[in-house]
């Protein structure tokens, strides 16, 4: 899938031209490098691989492997499969001309980290009872985790308290409200995973 | 966040005058008919002031043929041409929405520059 990887900004406000106001994030997306081609001989399968950005402290194969296309980090390397490797060479820059206004997109990134969160927020369970009847401390209690002696064990992917978030999370179908190539700018309608800052990938 | 705010996806509009709530304002409000476009102005006291950035809207309120009105304007809508001040007035809080159980005479808002 034709794809860009960028970071999101942080969402705002948009107007469009007939005075509507859309709840936007914003994405600031490549120029992304064309580092490798993977081709159906080689590799068995078309890809692209796309690096953005870029970092402090570089591994000597991972700079060797960027050599190639005369970068010195790059703090993502990323795959796109089913991309129309034709038109491509090594070194090339990918931007956000990827994209046009109109255009559904699919936006993956990693959510937000939770921390250790109980069953009501985690799974959205309700909690077991209220407050009267001499009950307490039952509120967002998750209730029974399964039967007696048969099986004696509770199954396996039981839906229990613990850490949530910072899980892959891919939002699809989001408006492409407007492009800004000349400061690399995507606007997404809505909102899309993550924290600000983090990194996204954009799929058409 | 600064790098959001410097993109400066929204252009602040410069005819809209600085006011207070209790200000009247007349807002000049760009109405679509069809594929025509005309300016439709809208007089009133303005009741409230909120949200900060690009987010901010005021609430501009009047009577209209004996039935109160109120419209909520983002100031940054492009659909606001300009915002005209017509009377400062004199009031003690910044939301004014006790305005909305009175009525006639009490309803009324004191001129600021009234001695």
């Amino acid at each position: 899938m034709p794809g860009l990887i960028g970071k999101k900004l942080g969402m705002t406000n948009y107007y469009t031209a007939d005075g509507r106001m859309l709840p936007v994030t914003v994405i600031e997306a490549g120029p992304c490098t064309v580092v490798q081609i993977k081709t159906a001989d080689k590799d068995g399968y078309t890809a692209l691989q796309l690096g953005y950005g870029s970092k402090k402290n570089v591994n000597k194969p991972e700079s060797g492997h960027l050599k190639k296309v005369n970068l010195e980090s790059a703090s993502v390397l990323k795959e796109f499969r089913n991309f129309d490797i034709s038109g491509f060479s090594q070194g090339d820059k990918v931007t956000v001309e990827l994209f046009k206004a109109g255009d559904k997109v699919k936006v993956s990134s990693k959510s937000k980290g939770r921390g250790f969160q109980g069953v009501v927020k985690r799974h959205g369970f309700s909690g077991v009872g209220g407050t009267s009847h001499g009950q307490h401390d039952r509120e967002r209690a998750p209730g029974s985790i399964g039967s007696s002696s048969y099986p004696s064990r509770v199954f396996k992917g039981m839906k229990m308290a613990g850490r949530m978030g910072y899980d892959n999370f891919t939002v699809r179908n989001l408006q492409v409200v407007n492009v800004i190539p000349e400061k690399n700018i995507v606007l997404v309608k809505g909102a899309v995973p993550g924290a600000a800052n983090s990194i996204v990938e954009i799929n058409i | 966040m600064d790098k959001l705010n410097s993109l400066e996806l929204v252009q602040k509009n410069e005819e809209i005058v600085s006011f207070k709530p209790g200000d009247r304002v007349k807002v000049y409000v760009r109405v679509i008919e069809g594929d025509k476009e005309r300016i439709q102005p809208y007089e009133g006291d303005v009741i409230s002031i909120r949200g900060n950035g690009t987010n901010a809207t005021f609430t501009v309120r009047k009577i209209s043929s004996g039935v109160g009105v109120e419209r909520v304007f983002p100031f940054y809508s492009p659909k606001i041409q300009k915002v005209e001040l017509v009377r400062e007035g004199k009031v003690r809080r910044a939301k004014l929405f006790y305005l909305r159980s009175l009525s006639g005479k009490a309803a009324r808002i004191k001129d600021k520059n009234l001695r």
